[in-house]
């Protein structure tokens, strides 16, 4: 090739294409070739410096499977780092809040805000499979949002029934009341929810039957008021407003619940209702400490619907 | 490179035979007129073109472009005094990054209102384009910072060095203790404008007054020393070492600004048709007999070039269009007495002798100013319109209302408050709509730190009688007393919303 090189003397490697098209053997220019050391050098720092050899078999190093690099650094450190950052400011926080009772949190709008906004991780952890990501609540699960509570919607309420769960029972009338009694009290109940009285004929027996035991002796799920504004209750339903505890509501939702009762041990088509205790109990993990348990009724409350 | 060394060979040896023939050219006696050119030919032999394997020493020379050039780089001044300007009492002009507020006098822009940034990006980037249309790359040759830089480096190697010849002979003279003190000076100086050039720039992000505090004594951060070394280091290598180096191998613009040109785009350009043959000057020749063109083969205008490139081969790569070599070949015209403009702002049109219309009756020129026109009233409508707070509102999803015990029925919001004031504010929400509506859990007001993102819940709840479709529109008003008294507003649409009638 060289032979016939028809450029002689110009620094060519003697490769041609296309007649006069050919590679020469200039050199990079001298910028470039600092640039390119300078890189060598920087990666012969890194290297120093850096975790980026693996270990030799047999050679590990402090246990590691690769050269530490002599600043120490790791990607686990600088992120455990990160995380402690962000505790240290939450700690501030759940400091304040730890000798802080739940109406207390609910005055400061600045731990509110905290409290709402780190509760909802804790909320979806461990209500929202139920209650709903926003508290909407799932067929047979209570609706959190809404001002109808079962046991009372006051944060001494709601902190009872996360700590300790809530345990629905109601009987089945399928062997006590004849259908046309039952026909005739879910047609009752039905009527209420649209904003009906109710005759005196139902009534009569609503209290007969001794619904009023536990449903209240005006139906709305409250037993008594005590003079201190409190109520009892045994989580019975308020069968005079719109909201229904089993969904989809109406005459035929009455009617089973009034049919197989609630949580009936031996009767196939009782309904099911049941919270368990959220509190920590003995080693058992995954359950809620006190502070957390706080700050959750602080979240529930204020879904909407707390009183 | 390769190609542009490869074709500029022969023009090398060629001019070297001339060099020969020059060295008896004109006698004393060939007059004053005469004498001037013996000297700029004596010259011409140290001027060729760049092949990027020996620093460039151009010569400086007076004339038209030059000062217009000069004008042009002190625009450059604002960058160095800008930080020291105050408004309010405090920097005028404030990038301030780690509270992510930029104060623009008596501005502050959020990071909210950054939807601007993206018209200025398109205000610049077409500018760019309209500028290289009509002028080339005028941006390259009067106002990029390695043009201006540089050309203030090679003033200061200039004043220390001499002019082009001292300086290549003293780069090539041995070593001694003056050619180390001036050098040293050189260099000393260059390092000094790269700190002052990286100092003023952190000066913009940090606070000019807070960078002079803290800065000396050791106080600034890593990020503000980082900043101030990167910039030393980058101005004295980029503007002291590398040079037109960079607008031949780094520069991304010149690449792009150069394949934007046209026929019509106004270039320093050689007038071929009447330098050529070009030819120097012989004795005996008078400008009746003489069997040349107009250009005298002088090269000044490679002599001037700051980036080393013959402008009679035409437009090319290395052509910033500075206007330089028009200064130098007018001075040479008219020495000899040959009219000026030999080389001249032209588009090739116009040298072809082709009509080229004026300027504004190109419709590419129309179509960039509109553009320009429609970016710059964005952002001028974007600052006017910047509001005091700004109110968003977030209907929550999950669950999209509740039905309460009472039969209405209760939406939930998130509202967040951006107060953009430089005052803490409180600020008071209210709802309006064409339906009796009941808010609870509303607070009287929210208080809403500075350039904070507050947020706040509140609940709207509408009588099932009340409620006649699925939705109602809702607005929802944030107002705030300022300290001087004056109520500032800001409102946002939203809905209701209620279950499928």
């Amino acid at each position: 090739m060289a032979e016939n090189n028809p450029y002689p003397g110009e620094n060519n490697t003697g490769h041609f294409w296309d007649d006069n098209l050919r590679e020469l053997t200039n050199p990079p220019p001298r910028w470039w070739m600092i640039a390119f050391w300078a890189s060598v050098a920087w990666w012969v720092l890194y290297a120093i410096l850096y975790p980026m050899w693996p270990a030799l078999p047999g050679h590990n190093v402090d246990g590691k499977e690769f050269t530490p690099g002599i600043l120490g650094w790791t990607s686990i450190k600088e992120y455990k780092k990160g995380v402690e950052q962000v505790e240290a400011v939450r700690a501030q926080y759940d400091k304040q809040i730890a000798g802080m009772t739940a109406e207390q949190i609910i005055q400061d709008p600045g731990l509110l805000q905290y409290t709402l906004a780190s509760s909802k991780v804790l909320f979806g952890d461990h209500c929202a499979a139920c209650h709903g990501s926003g508290g909407q609540g799932n067929p047979g699960y209570p609706v959190l949002a809404d001002d109808d509570w079962l046991y009372g919607g006051t944060l001494a309420k709601i902190t009872e029934s996360i700590t300790n769960g809530r345990k629905g029972a109601m009987t089945a009338h399928v062997n006590i009341l004849s259908d046309a009694e039952i026909d005739q009290l879910a047609n009752f109940v039905a009527g209420m929810s649209q904003g009906g009285k109710g005759s005196e004929a139902d009534w009569a027996l609503f209290n007969a039957k001794g619904c009023v035991a536990c449903h209240g002796p005006k139906a709305t799920g409250v037993i008594a008021e005590l003079p201190n504004g409190e109520i009892v209750t045994v989580g019975a339903a308020n069968l005079t407003d719109s909201i229904w505890r089993f969904r989809p509501g109406g005459y035929e939702s009455a009617k089973h619940t009034i049919t197989y009762g609630v949580n009936q041990p031996g009767v196939a088509q009782t309904r099911n209702a049941v919270m368990p205790s959220f509190a920590q109990q003995g080693k058992l993990e995954g359950r809620l400490t006190p502070e957390q348990i706080k700050m959750l009724t602080v979240y529930v409350h204020e879904l909407g619907g707390g009183k | 490179m390769r190609r542009a060394r490869a074709s500029f060979e022969p023009e090398r040896t060629g001019s070297a035979i001339v060099v020969d023939q020059m060295s008896e050219s004109f006698p004393a006696s060939g007059g004053a007129r005469h004498a001037d050119m013996d000297e700029i030919y004596a010259e011409a032999e140290h001027w060729h073109v760049n092949t990027g394997n020996e620093t460039i020493h151009a010569k400086r020379i007076p004339g038209r472009w030059r000062t217009i050039k000069w004008l042009a780089a002190s625009v450059w001044l604002i960058f160095f005094l800008g930080p020291y300007l105050r408004w309010d009492g405090r920097q005028a002009v404030l990038f301030d990054i780690p509270n992510r507020q930029y104060h623009l006098f008596g501005a502050t822009v959020l990071p909210q209102d950054f939807w601007m940034l993206s018209l200025l990006l398109l205000f610049f980037a077409i500018l760019l384009a309209v500028a290289t249309a009509l002028a080339g790359r005028v941006y390259c040759g009067y106002f990029c910072f390695q043009t201006v830089w540089t050309d203030v480096f090679t003033l200061i190697e200039e004043k220390l060095e001499g002019n082009p010849a001292q300086r290549r002979r003293l780069d090539a003279a041995p070593f001694s203790l003056k050619k180390l003190r001036t050098k040293a000076i050189k260099h000393l100086s260059w390092a000094l404008i790269g700190f002052i050039t990286g100092f003023s720039f952190v000066a913009w992000f940090y606070g000019a007054d807070k960078l002079w505090r803290d800065f000396f004594v050791g106080d600034a951060n890593v990020a503000v020393y980082a900043a101030v070394a990167l910039f030393t280091v980058g101005t004295y290598v980029l503007a002291g070492w590398m040079r037109e180096q960079v607008c031949f191998w780094l520069c991304p613009y010149a690449r792009i600004q150069g394949v934007m040109l046209d026929r019509t785009t106004v270039v320093p350009t050689y007038d071929e048709g009447r330098g050529e043959p070009r030819g120097r000057m012989k004795k005996g020749e008078t400008e009746a007999n003489r069997t040349t063109g107009d250009c005298v083969d002088c090269s000044q205008c490679v002599a001037v070039c700051p980036t080393g490139v013959d402008i009679r081969q035409g437009q090319q790569e290395g052509c910033i269009t500075c206007g330089l070599c028009i200064d130098a070949c007018n001075a040479v015209m008219d020495k000899v007495g040959r009219p000026r403009g030999l080389i001249r702002y032209a588009s090739l049109d116009e040298m072809e002798g082709k009509h080229a219309p004026p300027m504004f009756a190109r419709p590419r020129v129309w179509v960039y100013i509109a553009i320009l026109v429609i970016a710059l009233s964005g952002i001028i409508y974007g600052l006017s319109s910047l509001t005091a707070i700004d109110l968003k509102v977030l209907h929550e999803r999950a669950p999209l209302y509740v039905q309460l015990s009472d039969g209405s029925f209760q939406n939930k919001y998130t509202v967040k408050l951006l107060n953009k004031t430089n005052e803490d504010l409180d600020i008071a929400i209210s709802v309006e709509a064409d339906v009796p509506v009941t808010v609870t859990r509303l607070e009287d007001s929210i208080p809403a730190k500075h350039g904070e993102v507050t947020p706040g819940i509140l609940f709207v709840k509408i009588r099932r009688q009340d409620l006649s479709g699925e939705s109602v529109p809702l607005t929802f008003v944030a107002t705030a007393q300022l300290p001087n008294g004056s109520e500032i507003k800001a409102s946002r649409e939203s809905a209701f919303f209620g279950p499928t009638q």
